[in-house]
């Protein structure tokens, strides 16, 4: 077969196939709430934090779903606690308990 | 002459000396375990004569007459003080008498039995004790049949509460298993039983009033039968023995454990680990008599009322870490069952140690905080006064505005600190058991502060009130609540206010209200500006909005439930505004009240001359 | 043959249409009408998505329909007791009508924006609602609206969202959003405009020509995420905090003017009216209907139908549609 180079570069999509969701369901099982974002982004505009670094909830649920936990992983580690995110989702999302699920669940390599 | 022994007496003697050994071993366990700090503390709190004398009047005021629950519900004040009290001097006059009359004088026993004889020789007495007609005898048995008497009265309503709480002004009670179940009948049938023993030879041997004239005469009809009143004596020996032995496996250890915490307390104490030393005091201090129950905030729900405080307490006890796990993070931390106790335990004190032993993998990183510095003319202007609105104050615009108002029109030299955001105050942060991590936040905060060389803070969250007063070191600078500023420009009439007959109705927060007695000052302000109504509960019974960031699990639904109970306890008096002082509860309530819902700050600047 | 009258609670465009159509089937309606006017929410408006339709053209011809029905203007109702499948109903001025059959068209409130505190209705000067704005294009009046030179609109406010306990979608929000947008850039062309908003649910026939030419001829853009916050700066400019969850950036924007779209609520007072009619509400606190299929005109009572807004936010197509619906189901319901 030739190779007409596609393979040799790495792609930049994210391989949903390799990526490892047994820690995203567990967090999932333990805050069911998390299915039912709608990302209107409340929760990243409103974020405390959010007004000098990058946290982002909505961001940090999607990635972690993608299988990009390190990065979301850098995020979360900003957040204060502070719930405002909570005050404001429209959906009802114990945001602040998945934030800390999240950081009992998930171990930093 | 009666014998100075007799076999019944043994199964008392044994769990007397059981439940002594057992007592004192666990005490000297828990004080083991206070950090060593603490056991300096304690040991000089004894030695000390103020603190002395304060133990010395609270052991009589909580452990025998129980003022605390008399307060609350004085049918149920009477019960545990009639039952405490009255055992308490049934023991004392029984002393008394024995010395008096002493019925063993003159009788040499080994070394052994004296000592045990001592131990029995008070409960028995009337057993062994010989008939003299004196005054002196007389004068003591009567005492001693009148605190009996107390002591079945107060156990007839403990029979009641039990079938019939409502009866005594409870809505629930505490569901106790089996071993629970046998001491408290123990219990109930040990006075009974002694009234009986008694009364078989109250014919001949001492007794009153009651032994003598209703158990003797009437209930025996004036026969004395030896067998019988022996069975009697044994049932009372045995009943005695039972309670003993299961005594320190049951709720009834609070008994001894309550005394060792008041010392505790007073010597200025603190939860520090969950399980050990002073919490452990508190554990073991609990009777789970439940006064806590129908307070929790949580209670109106089926599911939920068994996550309350004294469901709390036994399941740390009883070291079921799942359950424990549960109710630690579900409460909101409203502190309402600690008000409430009357033996004063903390358990969101034991909530926050608990939380502290959460196991999170992944550390907080605020380094992002570093180069943030206090610059710009507010600094060389000195302002006096420094405003901190705080996170959630920023999702409630008419809070801040309000108090931008108020300081101008009361000519204030201030800065809105937090005006483009702010660092969350750590409070937050220290509610998940990350109080080590908070201290990133604290010290921002306080470095910021110091740098603007104010002398007065003025804070409009009660959240973050409760973390500047309790971990921020400031100096002197003086940390106030809204709620105390504007009652203090009031009072020095640097704004005033306009009249109206609106009815308000006040709803405290519990960050401000339980947590610092802040209770006066708004209800100050609102006097000045219409006409203050009562909810169905306030002050320190105030009901929690159901906002909380004090409950890291709760739901929506389950908050939402909350929320509407305390609306309808505010809307008790008809008010046609709620008033309240955090911007939480504030938005929390909006969501579901009939009427609207507004921050004292908001109301203020409506009234402004 | 008997002649038989039937109740029309509500003048707005259902009730006007149902009355219309009832007449049409040979019954004898009669409007009951709280205001001093007829036509509703659509009386208060000035255009109609998706072409910008003058509203009064559309309400003028509909009131023209009725000329010779029994409208009772100020009036409302204070009881009703049904006997014998008669409903005997007091009105406010006390006088008892008898009637076949009941036709709730009761509508929709517009969702109180001040109980969003934070987007500043009633506390900032320069934030309007949807309703405002029309009422402006209207009559040409409103000092909150000087020149602005850049304009946001927030989808969504009061809808969809369970903090103000409306879970639901108002269904117009969007399309009028767009509409508005592109009308108050003709009214000031130099100005940005600027629409926040979640999903644009533009379904309708010729809602998505709207939203072309909003892009295309208005410059109108659109981004994709919820207003959270809105404050003052010294200037006395309003600046409003939202994610761009499209690039995953939280953003900040001042502005001169912002338009919030108000969503639909179930109308005051309509408790009342189902109290004595024993009916129920759905999930969404609207009045439930008996199936969302086959029975949308009919309710859990015999005799009581509905149309239009009062089961759940409708466009004004769909009003009219089920106004007609629901005086079949009257006609279907008195013959059997």
């Amino acid at each position: 077969m030739i190779d007409f180079g596609f393979s040799i570069s790495k792609s930049s999509h994210i391989q949903m196939d390799d990526v490892d969701l047994k820690s995203f369901n567990k967090l999932e099982a333990l805050n069911p709430d998390i299915k039912t974002c709608m990302s209107c982004g409340l929760c990243t505009a409103t974020c405390t934090a959010g007004n000098f670094t990058d946290v982002s909830f909505r961001q940090i649920i999607l990635m972690l779903q993608r299988g990009k936990e390190k990065e979301a992983l850098q995020k979360v580690k900003k957040c204060m606690m502070c719930g405002k995110c909570m005050l404001v989702c429209s959906r009802g999302i114990n945001t602040r308990n998945i934030l800390l699920s999240i950081t009992r669940i998930y171990n930093e390599e | 002459m009666r014998p100075v022994f007799d076999p019944f007496v043994l199964p008392f003697v044994l769990g007397m000396t059981f439940v002594l050994l057992y007592c004192f071993i666990g005490m000297i366990r828990i004080i083991w375990q206070l950090p060593k700090e603490d056991r300096r503390k304690f040991g000089r709190s004894l030695i000390t004569p103020k603190t002395a004398w304060k133990n010395i009047k609270d052991l009589f005021g909580d452990c025998l007459f129980h003022v605390k629950i008399w307060k609350r519900k004085p049918l149920l004040g009477y019960m545990h003080s009639s039952i405490a009290f009255g055992w308490f001097m049934i023991i004392v006059v029984g002393h008394i008498e024995a010395f008096a009359l002493s019925p063993f004088k003159g009788i040499e026993l080994p070394f052994l039995q004296k000592m045990m004889s001592n131990l029995y020789m008070t409960i028995f007495f009337r057993y062994f004790s010989l008939e003299e007609l004196t005054l002196k005898a007389q004068i003591l048995s009567f005492l001693m049949d009148f605190f009996l008497l107390m002591i079945i009265s107060g156990i007839i309503i403990a029979v009641v509460k039990k079938k019939k709480p409502r009866q005594v002004g409870l809505k629930r009670v505490t569901k106790f298993g089996i071993k629970e179940d046998l001491v408290r009948i123990a219990l109930w049938t040990i006075f009974p039983l002694r009234f009986l023993a008694e009364s078989s030879m109250a014919g001949f041997a001492g007794g009153s009033f009651l032994t003598k004239y209703i158990g003797f005469e009437l209930l025996f009809g004036g026969n004395y039968n030896e067998s019988l009143s022996l069975i009697f004596w044994w049932l009372y020996s045995i009943d005695l023995a039972i309670f003993m032995f299961v005594l320190p496996f049951t709720r009834y250890m609070h008994i001894p454990a309550e005394a060792l915490l008041i010392l505790l307390r007073n010597a200025g104490l603190k939860t520090t680990e969950p399980r050990k030393g002073y919490a452990l005091a508190e554990i073991y201090s609990c009777p789970s008599c439940g006064l806590c129950i129908d307070v929790c905030p949580m209670s109106e729900n089926k599911d939920n009322y068994k996550k309350t405080a004294v469901y709390f307490m036994r399941n740390v006890r009883k070291k079921k870490r799942r359950e424990v796990k549960k109710m630690t993070e579900i409460c909101l931390m409203c502190g309402k069952c600690v008000e409430v106790c009357p033996l004063g335990i903390e358990s969101i004190n034991i909530k926050m140690a608990q939380r502290s032993k959460i196991y999170y993998k992944l550390k907080s990183d605020f380094s992002y905080l570093e180069g943030r510095q206090t610059t710009g003319d507010g600094q060389k202007a000195r302002a006096k006064v420094v405003y901190f609105a705080g996170c959630m104050s920023h999702l409630t615009p008419k809070i801040t505005r309000s108090m931008v108002k108020i300081f101008e029109e009361a000519k204030e030299n201030y800065e809105f600190m937090d005006i483009n955001g702010s660092i969350c105050c750590g409070r937050p942060m220290m509610l998940t058991g990350k109080a080590n991590e908070a201290k990133a936040l604290i010290e921002k905060n306080t470095e910021l502060i110091m740098n603007s060389g104010a002398k007065r803070l003025v804070l409009s969250c009660p959240i973050c009130y409760k973390v500047f007063k309790e971990e921020y070191d400031l100096g002197g600078v003086e940390i106030l609540h809204h709620t105390q500023y504007i009652n203090e420009l009031i009072e020095d009439e640097r704004i005033s206010i306009d009249r109206s007959d609106k009815r308000y109705v006040y709803h405290d927060p519990c960050e401000l209200g339980r947590a610092f007695g802040v209770y006066d000052e708004p209800r100050n302000i609102i006097d000045n500006i219409g006409l203050l109504t009562q909810g169905k509960s306030d002050r320190d019974m105030a009901v929690c909005c159901g906002g909380s960031i004090g409950s890291l699990t709760m739901t929506l639904e389950e908050r939402d439930e909350i929320t509407s109970n305390s609306i309808r306890d505010l809307m008790h008096n008809n008010p046609e505004e709620i008033v309240t002082a955090c911007p939480l509860c504030q938005k929390t309530f909006a969501r579901k009240s009939p009427i609207k819902v507004k921050d004292i700050a908001e109301i203020v600047v409506e009234n402004l001359e | 043959m008997k002649e038989h009258n039937v109740l029309v609670i509500g003048g707005g465009p259902a009730g006007i249409e149902t009355a219309y159509q009832l007449k049409n089937l040979g019954f004898r309606p009669t409007i009951i009408e709280r205001n001093d006017y007829l036509g509703g929410h659509l009386a208060q408006w000035d255009r109609l998505f998706p072409a910008s339709k003058p509203a009064d053209e559309v309400l003028e011809k509909m009131i023209d329909q009725i000329h010779d029905i029994d409208v009772k203007l100020n009036t409302k109702i204070s009881n009703i007791v049904k006997e014998n499948n008669i409903f005997h109903v007091t009105l406010t001025n006390n006088k008892i009508l008898d009637f076949d059959a009941i036709v709730v068209c009761t509508g929709f409130d517009l969702f109180k924006t001040e109980k969003k505190q934070e987007y500043g209705y009633g506390i900032y000067n320069n934030v309007i609602t949807n309703a405002d704005l029309e009422k402006y294009f209207k009559t040409g009046k409103d000092e909150r609206i000087k020149d602005p030179k850049r304009i946001g609109f927030v989808h969504c406010v009061g809808s969809r969202d369970v903090k103000v306990n409306n879970t639901y979608c108002s269904k117009v929000c969007c399309a009028t959003a767009l509409k508005q947008a592109c009308e108050i850039k003709e009214e000031f062309p130099e100005a940005d405009v600027y629409c926040f908003y979640m999903d644009l649910r533009m379904f309708g026939k010729g809602y998505e020509d709207l939203y072309l030419k909003a892009q295309k001829d208005f410059d109108i853009k659109c981004v994709r995420g919820r207003v959270c916050e809105v404050s003052e700066n010294i200037e006395g400019k309003l600046v409003i905090k939202a994610e761009d969850t499209l690039l995953g950036t939280p953003m900040k924007m001042t502005l001169d003017l912002l338009v919030l779209m108000s969503g639909m609520e179930k109308a005051e007072g309509v408790e009342k009216i189902q109290n004595m009619l024993n009916l129920k509400s759905n999930s969404d606190g609207f009045i439930e209907s008996r199936d969302t299929f086959v029975g949308m005109s009919l309710t859990n009572e015999k005799g009581v139908f509905v149309a239009g807004a009062c089961t759940s936010p409708k466009t004004l197509p769909d009003t009219i549609a089920e106004a007609r619906a629901a005086a079949v189901e009257v006609f279907n319901y008195i013959n059997n």
